[in-house]
């Protein structure tokens, strides 16, 4: 029963970060059509700047606010300038173009830093059940989903936002910069990748160590629908616990086929998630 | 005389090697109701998405009260008081009926316009009450009045609509004109209407202009157009 | 700036149907395997002739590029011919590998080439496996369940580590030239030439099914699926057979990876495998087979003149391992922004300006 409890703290824990994964997708996703493959490769390059900052100024939280920063900005100037022009063209490149952006950011960060494993730090203290950081894992992610949802329904960059990812003709028709509200998209996806990359890397960090996050991320996405902002959440928080309860009681190595199976088991239920409203599929 | 508020000069777009427009010309004065007409692919559309800036005009000029806004791009159109409601409106399904009045005045200013809210729900009161329905729920007729009422949220003077009366009931078709007319004289606001719907177009505006693969094959007063058969049965079809 | 697939069209269209009837002189007149046969035959040829006069390492280097081009070839047709995109394809070259290893140590007495049929028919099976459950999928959910087959399948060798060795892999020793054989060819350049001689059949094979009927089929698929369907093709199961061709020839191709190796560990098949062999294929050139060679080239020796220039500038280990990741990053990028036929468009425009000069 202990043991049970445990698997589902740590399971919301982890599933928090998923959820924020998955919802840095949709972000994207629901403006482009486009899965973000390089999304661990911002939540890389947020890592490698905090472990870099950190020691220098002395300050785990100047360390913290500079990876959210860099991974902001390197969204942007990302989308702005390699993904916008090529992804133009098809969406086979668009998905390819996002990979070897990752190719590029875990090739660069193994060249700077190493392959090897670096230890990084936690926001928190993270002994106990649930430990500080867990409950610090979950608090951010949910504030950030609450300002997330508030920018896009209250605030009047959300709607523009919202226009320009539904119908970016009718925007432009109504003053809205299409161009500019997708790389802003990106910024606060890659924002929000940055954060799960800070929440997921302790206790070490590694060109590989987001791999496995992101296909949970990808997997809790998909079960709740690619373009479904608070299906996301749900899924990840659904896969953070079947996740944690498959390697408690399984093996931590089955996870990943499980989460395998069960993408494929619900696509092939629902095509576009569990939690969307079955539509005709768009010819 | 009356002054030119837009002006069209040898105005001419492609797309790749199909010439879709060709040295088109013509002018809108000040409170004028002008209707473009012609055959399906006669250029009616692209015209519009030319003048402002969804597509690009390969030669000529669009002057907005004298001032040159052909290489606008289509963002920047709608600030210097130029509209345009797409073919089908451009509402947007997935915002409410109020977020998409929002959006057409979001240019202006972030802050939210009530004044003008109020002036345009009292030109459409049907979406009166739809306000916090998404616009997906709205019937044919609504989303034409939600698609003009966004672009009147954004204060223009001269206003574009492309083929409002598509997939319309000849009544709803009739108010929506009556309504442009009306708008016409209490506001002096410029309207150029493209058409399929001929007669009902010619009915109510002041001019026309016609157009026949990509050139203006007449132009004239509506009454003339209308009385003038060869014209008709050549262009218009009736 | 259209991809590879509506500029290739009219050539896969003319090919097959209207051959027979109207004669032409030579190559072109013969029916579309044995040409793919006969072409086999010559590369095999070249393939000797370049071994006979190098030496030791370049024939392990030329193992390389073959089982390298086999399984971009794979890809090759997946994407290129089918449209669907596989992050998996590194799963499936692990799978011929491992299978490969377990055979040569568990039943030593199978020669090589039933070994090579048994590693390709549990390549057809795994590919049946995940093809038929992944039939469904189209564009990014299709890639996002096959990244996660790469990035989880390695996790098995740690689970059954008594089977598959954990992280240390599996070793094994395979046999080198026959007997009377031994002092004319070295052991290296012989699996060579078996390898090359393995990859040339799959590759006759794989150009026979690409421009022949269930090709053309795949490129109406990738073009337009509901046209597709429209107009009579079975969409998913031209997908998954899609899938299953180019499974087994990344099997086949991990599988001579062992032969050559003799070690099969999971850190060989990393994502960045997977990766690599979708950028090779891009900057190859996406929707040609030849592209499969400029790629697979391009994989083995950018990493050997990388390895030369950074110890040549006395760079570090980090440097070292992942600068040509890096690279295969940067030129993918590239080639998709400015190139997007890839090496293959670059020689082909370059082939119409001498024609247009003559």
């Amino acid at each position: 029963m202990d043991h049970f409890v445990d698997l589902t703290l740590s399971g919301l824990a982890s599933g928090a970060v998923y959820a924020a994964l998955a919802l840095s997708l949709v972000i994207i996703y629901q403006a482009t059509r486009l899965v973000n493959f390089a999304q661990p490769a911002i939540a890389l390059i947020a890592v490698y700047t905090a472990a870099t900052v950190a020691p220098l100024t002395g300050s785990y939280w100047v360390g913290f606010v500079a990876a959210l920063t860099v991974g902001a900005a390197a969204g942007a100037l990302v989308e702005r300038f390699v993904v916008r022009p090529i992804a133009r063209v098809s969406q086979l490149n668009g998905i390819i173009v996002t990979l070897g952006l990752l190719l590029v950011a875990q090739g660069g960060v193994g060249m700077i830093w190493g392959n090897e494993q670096h230890g990084f730090s936690y926001a928190f203290d993270f002994v106990g059940r649930p430990s500080p950081a867990d409950v610090f894992a979950l608090v951010s992610v949910a504030v950030v989903a609450a300002l997330l949802f508030c920018l896009y329904r209250f605030t009047p960059l959300g709607l523009r936002m919202r226009a320009a990812a539904f119908r970016p003709e009718a925007a432009r028709l109504s003053g809205v910069k299409v161009g500019l509200m997708l790389t802003t998209g990106w910024a606060i996806s890659a924002l929000i990748a940055s954060l799960a990359g800070m929440l997921a890397g302790p206790p070490f960090i590694s060109p590989n160590v987001f791999d496995i996050v992101f296909v949970y991320g990808i997997t809790a996405a998909v079960v709740g629908g690619l373009d479904n902002p608070f299906g996301a959440i749900i899924g990840g928080l659904l896969v953070g616990l079947g996740m944690s309860y498959v390697s408690g009681y399984a093996g931590p190595e089955l996870a990943t086929l499980t989460a395998l199976a069960l993408v494929v088991l619900v696509l092939s239920v629902r095509p576009d998630g569990i939690l969307s409203r079955p539509t005709a599929r768009k010819v | 005389m009356s002054t030119e508020l837009l002006e069209v000069v040898d105005l001419s777009a492609s797309y790749g090697a199909v010439r879709a427009l060709d040295a088109v010309s013509f002018t809108v004065p000040e409170r004028g109701f002008r209707a473009v007409l012609g055959a399906n692919g006669a250029g009616k559309t692209t015209l519009l998405r030319t003048l402002t800036g969804l597509h690009r005009a390969d030669a000529g000029r669009v002057l907005l009260d004298g001032e040159d806004i052909t290489r606008l791009p289509a963002e920047r159109v709608i600030t210097r008081g130029l509209a345009h409601v797409p073919e089908g409106g451009g509402v947007i399904t997935e915002l409410t009926v109020e977020e998409n009045l929002r959006l057409g005045a979001l240019w202006r200013s972030s802050r939210r316009d009530r004044a003008t809210e109020a002036e345009v729900l009292d030109l459409f009161p049907p979406l009166v009450e739809r306000l916090g329905r998404s616009a997906g729920t709205l019937s044919g007729g609504e989303r034409q009045m939600l698609a003009i009422g966004r672009a009147l949220m954004a204060r223009p003077r001269v206003l574009l609509l492309d083929e409002p009366s598509l997939g319309l009931a000849p009544l709803v078709t009739k108010q929506i004109f009556t309504l442009l007319r009306d708008l016409r004289e209490r506001t002096g606001l410029t309207v150029v209407l493209v058409e399929q719907n001929a007669a009902g177009a010619l009915a109510a505006t002041d001019s026309g202009v016609v157009l026949n693969q990509g050139r203006v094959a007449v132009e004239g007063p509506s009454t003339d157009l209308l009385s003038d058969d060869r014209t008709r049965h050549a262009y218009l079809g009736f | 700036m259209s991809t590879s697939a509506t500029e290739r069209e009219p050539r896969a269209a003319e090919s097959a149907p209207d051959r027979g009837r109207t004669p032409r002189r030579g190559w072109s007149d013969l029916p579309s395997p044995l040409r793919h046969l006969l072409f086999a035959a010559l590369a095999l040829a070249a393939v000797t002739g370049l071994l006979l006069v190098t030496g030791d390492l370049t024939a392990l280097r030329m193992a390389a590029v073959g089982y390298t081009m086999l399984a971009v070839a794979g890809l090759q047709l997946l994407t290129g011919g089918s449209g669907q995109v596989s992050l998996g394809h590194g799963a499936f070259m692990m799978i011929g590998a491992y299978t490969m290893a377990l055979l040569v140590l568990n039943l030593p007495m199978l020669p090589l080439a039933v070994n090579l049929v048994l590693v390709v028919a549990v390549a057809v099976v795994a590919g049946i496996a995940v093809g038929a459950a992944t039939a469904r999928l189209h564009g990014p959910y299709l890639a996002g369940a096959t990244l996660i087959l790469a990035v989880g399948l390695p996790g098995l060798t740690h689970r059954y580590h008594e089977v598959f060795g954990g992280s240390n892999g599996l070793t094994v020793h395979t046999a080198g030239a026959p007997p009377f054989l031994q002092g004319l060819v070295s052991d290296s350049e012989w699996k060579a030439l078996v390898v090359w001689t393995a990859v040339v059949l799959a590759l006759a094979v794989l150009a026979t099914i690409s421009t022949g009927r269930l090709g053309r089929r795949m490129r109406t698929v990738r073009d337009d699926e509901t046209a597709a369907a429209m107009s009579g093709i079975p969409v998913g199961g031209t997908k998954v057979t899609a899938f299953v061709i180019a499974s087994a020839a990344g099997g086949l191709a991990g599988g001579l990876q062992v032969y050559v190796l003799g070690t099969a560990t999971p850190s060989m098949f990393t994502l960045a495998l997977s990766l690599t062999l979708l950028a090779a294929l891009v900057l190859g050139g996406i929707g040609s087979m030849w592209g499969a060679l400029w790629a697979a080239l391009a994989v083995v020796y950018l990493e050997i003149w990388l390895s030369d220039a950074v110890r040549a500038f006395d760079l570090s280990k980090d440097v070292e391992n992942n600068l040509p990741i890096v690279l295969f990053g940067v030129l993918l990028i590239l080639v998709l922004r400015f190139q997007p036929l890839g090496l293959h468009g670059i020689l082909q425009r370059l082939r119409a300006l001498l024609r247009r000069a003559r």
